[in-house]
């Protein structure tokens, strides 16, 4: 292997998205003061990366497109074991969709240099949209698998990956270079040992804009995106809410006598 | 831009082994009730090999047409052929709307044909809406928390991929329609990885997104010796046994019955949480449920708010005396 790129993306850590506002003007999601994680899904997508460099050589490159102070979150990427790192940030990129995104993702791939795989998580906490790995490939011109479950890279030349599907699996065989994205069955991503805490401040995190990138500006970010966010809402619920208090008895009484009234029973 | 030449919604519809998924029909119920509302027409899209047997069962869900794609090469779903099939299709009939299942296949497959034909997509639907031309894409984001309505005003097919589980399937009617076989390039080589072997086992019970009843549970559960519990409760009260992502990594429950944004999406009658704590990842999988009842210990427990009744309590103290009493209430009908 000469080089496997990990698409990594800091997401908001979810243990906070309580705090989560929004301007009821504007309709934007005020996400101040909320840490950044990495996306946990692509925890995995690095794992695998890892243990194909430790049986086959090469270097694994992490590539996130993402706003210059999440540089703390893709250095907990090196910290894990990836050798370096490459950040595509731009105002212009600001509020691509996942077709502008993946465009930016594929010159990023692309300025690296040649690569035997992407790996990718098959979604992202946050979007969810699980769109980036197909569309990524697209661009690059390269076949791609989602849902990764297994690995099989004993002969790198003719990898078996196991992809779930529903109610069972599809085992492929696959030629490099791919794009791959991973579901968290694949693998336990390894504990950052506190060396690569240490080893990581000293790697390399080249940051590319889009003067390096030269992508054609009508295609990318909010206005290149031809996806357009028309309206959002934090999510309301109607609901009678009635509690049921006393006694187990009585409680239970209640309950049964609802179940009724529903006309299940 | 001028999109008249665009025309009518396209379902695609997904097929394994000649066995239509679910979400094929539910989409084609939605794309027909938007048709029926704009004076367009609803085609079903089917890419496979001997497939045409199914075309009547997409005519009598919704399609006024189906066009197949039949080809040898197409026999097994496979991303590269497929997503070309599909390309040349969009490129010929220049179709307005296309509906895509949030499947495996489908999540797979859409964002690929949009990349191709450069238009926008919008991922995992809850809801659908014709707005003058716009298609209006409901889609969850931040776990389900926010949600937020998408559109694709400069470039068409408008394509979305849509949830299963979430649209109702239509009353089947026995109708007629136009089938038209197209003849299918691909390419002879590059055709991307090999498929060697795809193993499916069918589900064992009903599945969990037409239960009337849902009884789930979740970490407040507390270990398997408590499980059987929510396994008596729901084969009681004639539902199935879902459960949050928890009790399916500690094994007390399988990963089929994971309700939530990466499980089922399930809408019955009568949903029993217990111990669930409601995180937004479980809670898109269950709210359109028609009611709601949650037992947790927690007062403060984010369930409650989707919840027509509650009860703060252990449920190791209410569910065997519920169990008995609606036994003993079955028995006296």
């Amino acid at each position: 292997m000469e080089r496997i790129i990990v698409c990594l993306k800091p997401v908001p850590d979810p243990k906070h998205w309580a705090e989560v506002t929004m301007d009821p003007d504007t309709k934007t999601l005020n996400r101040q003061g909320i840490p950044c994680i990495i996306n946990p899904l692509d925890k995995h997508a690095l794992e695998a990366a890892l243990s194909i460099r430790e049986a086959h050589g090469g270097e694994v490159v992490l590539l996130s497109m993402a706003p210059p102070f999440t540089v703390s979150v893709i250095r907990e990427g090196l910290a894990m074991g990836a050798d370096r790192a490459v950040l595509l940030s731009d105002p212009l990129f600001a509020g691509s969709d996942t077709l502008s995104t993946a465009l930016i993702l594929a010159a990023g791939c692309q300025h690296i240099g040649s690569f035997d795989m992407v790996l990718c998580g098959n979604m992202s906490i946050d979007g969810s949209t699980a769109q980036i790995c197909s569309q990524l490939a697209e661009f690059l011109n390269l076949p791609n698998v989602m849902h990764v479950i297994d690995l099989d890279h004993q002969d790198k030349d003719n990898m078996i990956i196991t992809q779930k599907i529903e109610h069972g699996y599809a085992k492929l065989r696959v030629s490099p270079p791919l794009v791959i994205s991973v579901r968290k069955e694949l693998n336990k991503p390894r504990y950052t040992p506190f060396t690569g805490i240490i080893d990581a401040e000293s790697k390399e995190i080249i940051e590319l804009s889009n003067e390096d990138l030269k992508i054609d500006a009508q295609r990318i970010g909010l206005e290149g995106s031809p996806t357009k966010m028309v309206g959002l809402e934090i999510r309301q619920y109607e609901r009678e809410m009635e509690r049921f208090e006393g006694t187990v008895e009585e409680v239970v009484q209640r309950l049964v006598n609802k179940i009724y009234q529903y006309g299940i029973i | 831009m001028s999109f008249n030449d665009y025309n009518g919604i396209w379902v695609f519809a997904e097929q394994r082994d000649n066995e239509l998924h679910e979400v094929s029909l539910e989409l084609l119920g939605k794309a027909r009730e938007l048709a029926d509302q704009s004076a367009m027409r609803v085609t079903a899209i089917l890419v496979g090999h001997h497939i045409k047997s199914l075309a009547q069962v997409l005519i009598n869900h919704g399609a006024h047409s189906v066009l197949i794609a039949d080809d040898l090469r197409l026999e097994s779903y496979r991303l590269i052929p497929y997503s070309l099939v599909m390309e040349q299709l969009i490129r010929e009939y220049e179709p307005d709307i296309l509906l895509m299942g949030a499947t495996a296949m489908g999540v797979e497959l859409a964002p690929r044909v949009a990349a191709k034909v450069q238009t926008g997509l919008s991922a995992h639907c809850i809801d659908l809406r014709l707005d003058d031309g716009q298609l209006l894409q409901v889609v969850p984001g931040w776990g389900g928390g926010v949600i937020a309505t998408i559109t694709c005003p400069d470039h068409r097919p408008q394509i979305a991929t849509v949830m299963p589980g979430i649209m109702p399937v239509r009353k089947p009617v026995a109708g007629s329609g136009a089938v038209l076989d197209v003849a299918v390039k691909l390419p002879d080589s590059n055709l991307g990885p090999e498929v060697l072997e795809v193993t499916m086992e069918k589900p064992k019970e009903p599945p969990l997104e037409k239960a009337d009843v849902v009884v789930a549970g979740g970490w407040g559960i507390g270990g398997d010796e408590n499980w059987h519990m929510i396994e008596e409760l729901a084969s009681l009260l004639g539902g199935a046994v879902g459960a949050t992502r928890p009790p399916v990594d500690e094994g007390w429950a399988r990963e089929g019955q994971m309700i939530g944004q990466s499980g089922k999406t399930v809408r019955p009658t009568l949903y029993i949480g217990i111990g669930i704590s409601g995180v937004m990842h479980h809670v898109v999988g269950m709210d359109q449920s028609k009611y709601t009842i949650n037992i947790n210990i927690d007062p403060e427990a984010d369930i409650f708010k989707v919840s027509d009744v509650i009860i703060v309590d252990d449920f190791k103290k209410i569910l065997p005396p519920l169990i008995r009493e609606i036994r003993s209430r079955l028995k006296e009908q």
